[in-house]
């Protein structure tokens, strides 16, 4: 070893040399050396096992439905309304209309306010024990079943009056607001804080700069944002049972019952009638559709970095 | 502005002052035996919610063990094994499946799950499994089972998807300090990516109990909706959604409607709180990361 | 006792990134080489080749021979062999945060399936002992977390951990460059004692640090191996003008 002029070495230390025992060539550490490599092979082979099988259902979904719904999809079902029992034809023209008209209710309704309460927190809480507040639960707001909303509209809404639109929209809406709020606060929280600078030393004032430039910003995650929640609850049965309640002809009066997409789907579904039956998987297909597209929409923002996350 | 922030909690205190108004009067009826009697009679009045409980709580639970290895399994591959370039596809259509609304899921169970159920699934259950009791009486196709199954594929994507962002939020040095000790790539991910993100992996799987727990339409669709604790795993059930979901429309009498919100007030109570623990335990370990609408 | 490392020709990429370009060099055994130059110079990444760390990025890529004595641990052996045989320290500490200190040091132990709870308690004693920690924790092992420890202790439990398993090299990838200068002087006293039984590669960006441990440097530039010779003769008479800019701190 060459002693190395610039080191003066420490004094000895009581540092033993010693043997660890791993390398010792015993039959055990053989056997168990071959049996990690097993172990390793075997979690390998479960974990894709695991994602086939999660696959799975979803093609064979997806694929029943295309195979069922596609063939009674004409122009009789996006026109017509559901036809008397035992009559062929019939479609289910006015459950997508109600459909479009609650969810506008819920959008109108929900839209504002949940973007009022993310600008809010992105602008006007940061940091405060109030955004975190609001944060969680709206987290846990969002894991209350829909039909407690339900009941909750039918109770200022339906009781005494009747069945509503207007009470399909209420119930929606409560779902939007939390999921609008934290996609809302998210995506403002990625706009630069240099934009809002630059803003400021204009002298724009600060709620001018929010609406104006901040918001302009992020919108189109914002818009996003609002996407997803309206494809969530596109499909949602369970708030609307006892609120719109359903209609089997055209109705645009918001103080009455009103058909929607998946409310028939479910009516339908658990009917007697094969006719029926035929219509409800036509209609899932178009609900589907119309979800999956939203869905993947949000996904090219997401991947081109608008939206992380939020899904 | 200010206004439309609070609102989310007045949004959850005005739900819960109308559910405890609403159910007043079957609270000060039933008092306690409400949860404890099996006894669901509207035409005399008798409501007790005994039968809704078990079977929520059976199927939720039954969901949870199909689900959970399944789903811990998608995300170990997702975030640990699979090539790069199939995991933006695989984790979109896993994303996907949680899109789809509940209604289209009992649509397909009702029509494609129930007869698999009916033959071969259940014949050949009874074979191999029969001897553990759970599958006595006739099989419908209809019932325990078959729900819990369906439920059970609807967690999985929030079970799996939250515990791909706490696996992926565990720092590579930890992996990378297992891996240099001469680890096998199981071992590296077992020693230094779930034991480290056990916490946050509970969490997910209390929030897909939570999912569950609440669960109306599929569930509805295809647990029987016979008010009577099930005796076996092929007997229809009744879950506290699903009674809602079933009756409420057409419940007449103050005493019903009341017995039916409480049910809705138990609801709400017990996923907020199971939803509040959960999002605690991911909370911690990522953060308080991004949303999720789900 | 420690192995010398061979490597030729290698050359290493991440992605389309050419890191490393045909590094030739000769490590001797029971000694220490010490690996300089500026950021970015490819030094860690060279360091990645000998433990096989680098192919777990799943865009990098390596050619050439690296020889372990007479095994090329390219060829002849898997990499989990070789990450046994070559153990590594890196820039931060990273101890397991769940697990406690007995349990880090006893980590790689169980991981090749030793459980006799006499031959873990050995190993860990006289791992500690070798990392110059073991007075400071002998009390504590089981109580405290691995994570609770003061940055230098940490980063004398993974050096314990490290040698737990019985390597013939030891890598430290800037092992020091993290912590205060009462902490890197026990480690460079360290390094000093555990050059007798292994072979040990240090990375560092602190040339007093290269000149006060190691026998041998080598100087890194641009993913090239500039010149590689005694330390004594890199920092007094460099033979590449490169080197005696670097040293004299005109760049880097």
């Amino acid at each position: 070893m060459a002693a190395n002029p610039l080191h003066t070495p420490p004094p000895p230390q009581d540092t033993t040399i010693f043997k660890a025992p791993v390398d010792r060539p015993s039959r055990r550490v053989r056997m168990n050396r071959a049996r990690r490599y097993v172990w390793n092979h075997a979690v390998t082979a479960l974990s894709v096992l695991s994602t086939i099988v999660v696959i799975a259902p979803l093609v064979a979904i997806l694929a029943y439905l295309i195979y069922k719904g596609a063939s009674s999809l004409n122009l009789g079902f996006f026109t017509h309304i559901p036809a008397p029992v035992g009559e062929p034809g019939g479609g289910m023209a006015n459950a997508i209309v109600g459909s479009g008209i609650v969810l506008a209710l819920a959008s109108l309704m929900g839209i504002p306010i949940g973007i009022a309460a993310g600008v809010y927190l992105a602008e006007f809480g940061r940091g405060k024990l109030l955004a975190s507040a609001v944060r969680f639960t709206a987290d846990v707001l969002n894991g209350v079943p829909s039909i407690v909303m339900g009941i909750a509209a039918w109770v200022v809404l339906v009781k005494g009056r009747g069945f509503s639109a207007l009470a399909g929209g209420v119930a929606l809406a409560i779902m939007m607001i939390p999921t609008i709020t934290r996609t809302t606060e998210e995506m403002l929280a990625t706009v630069p804080h240099a934009i809002r600078e630059a803003a400021y030393g204009l002298g724009v004032p600060k709620w001018r700069t929010v609406l104006s430039v901040t918001l302009k910003t992020a919108s189109p995650g914002i818009i996003t944002g609002c996407m997803l929640a309206f494809a969530r609850v596109a499909g949602e049965t369970a708030p609307l049972i006892f609120t719109a309640f359903g209609n089997q002809f055209w109705s645009f009066n918001l103080t009455e019952p009103i058909a929607a997409l998946p409310l028939q789907i479910y009516v339908y579904a658990i009917s007697p009638y094969d006719e029926w039956h035929r219509l409800a998987w036509a209609g899932s297909l178009v609900l589907i559709v119309m979800i999956m597209a939203a869905v993947t929409l949000v996904r090219i923002y997401a991947n081109r970095g608008v939206l992380k996350g939020a899904s | 502005m200010l206004v439309c922030a609070l609102s989310i909690f007045a949004i959850v205190l005005f739900i819960l002052a109308t559910l405890i108004n609403q159910s007043k009067l079957s609270i000060h009826q039933f008092g306690f035996k409400f949860f404890t009697s099996s006894e669901w009679d509207p035409v005399s009045a008798e409501f007790g919610a005994f039968p809704f409980i078990f079977g929520t709580l059976a199927t939720s639970l039954l969901a949870l063990v199909m689900a959970v290895p399944l789903a811990l399994g998608v995300a170990v591959f997702l975030t640990e094994l699979c090539p790069l370039k199939l995991r933006v596809p695989i984790s979109f259509v896993t994303e996907l499946l949680a899109a789809i609304p509940s209604v289209v899921y009992g649509l397909w169970a009702v029509f494609v799950l129930v007869p698999i159920m009916r033959q071969p699934l259940g014949p050949f259950l009874i074979k191999y499994l029969g001897w553990t009791g759970l599958f006595g009486g006739y099989n419908f196709g209809v019932g325990l089972l078959t729900a819990s199954i369906i439920l059970a594929i609807m967690i999985l994507p929030i079970i799996s998807s939250i515990t791909r962002d706490i696996m992926l939020a565990v720092p590579i040095s930890q992996r990378e300090g297992v891996l240099a000790l001469g680890a096998t790539r199981w071992e590296m991910i077992r020693m230094g990516v779930l034991r480290n993100a056990r916490i946050g992996i509970v969490g997910a799987i209390i929030l897909g109990l939570g999912r569950a727990l609440g669960e109306t339409m599929a569930v509805t669709m295809v647990i029987g909706n016979h008010a009577e604790v099930p005796k076996s795993l092929f007997a229809p059930g009744y879950t506290l959604a699903s009674v809602i979901a079933n009756e409420f429309a057409e419940a007449t009498g103050d005493m019903y409607l009341s017995s039916l919100i409480e049910i809705g007030l138990a609801l709400f109570l017990v996923t907020i709180v199971v939803n509040a623990i959960a999002r605690g335990l991911v909370w911690a370990v990522t953060r308080g990361g991004p949303a999720r609408a789900h | 006792m420690g192995v010398g490392i061979d490597v030729e020709n290698l050359n290493a990429w991440y992605g389309s990134t050419h890191t490393l370009q045909d590094i030739s060099l000769n490590i001797p055994a029971n000694h220490a080489t010490a690996l300089i130059g500026p950021s970015g110079c490819g030094k860690s990444t060279f360091v990645r080749c000998l433990n096989r760390m680098h192919e777990t990025n799943p865009i990098a890529r390596a050619t050439g021979v690296v020889k372990m004595g007479d095994v090329d641990i390219y060829e002849d052996a898997n990499p989990v062999e070789i990450r046994r045989r070559v153990g590594m320290v890196f820039q931060r500490p990273n101890p397991f945060p769940t697990m406690s200190i007995y349990d880090n040091v006893a980590s790689g132990l169980k991981l090749n399936g030793f459980r006799n709870r006499a031959i873990l308690d050995e190993t860990v004693e006289r791992s500690l002992r070798a990392a110059a920690l073991w007075d400071e924790v002998k009390d504590e092992l089981k109580k405290k977390s691995g994570a609770s420890l003061s940055g230098g202790q940490q980063q004398r439990m993974c050096i314990a951990r490290a040698l737990a398993v019985d390597p013939e090299v030891l890598l430290m990838d800037e092992p020091a460059s993290a912590l205060d200068p009462v902490s890197t002087s026990k480690i460079e006293d360290l390094i000093f004692e555990l050059k007798r039984q292994y072979t040990i590669v240090i990375v560092t960006h602190n040339m007093q640090q290269a000149a006060r441990v190691a026998e041998n440097t080598g100087f890194f530039l641009n993913g090239k191996m500039v010149e590689f010779d005694s330390t004594h003769k890199i920092f007094t008479n460099p033979k590449d003008k490169r080197t005696e800019d670097y040293i004299t701190g005109r760049f880097g």
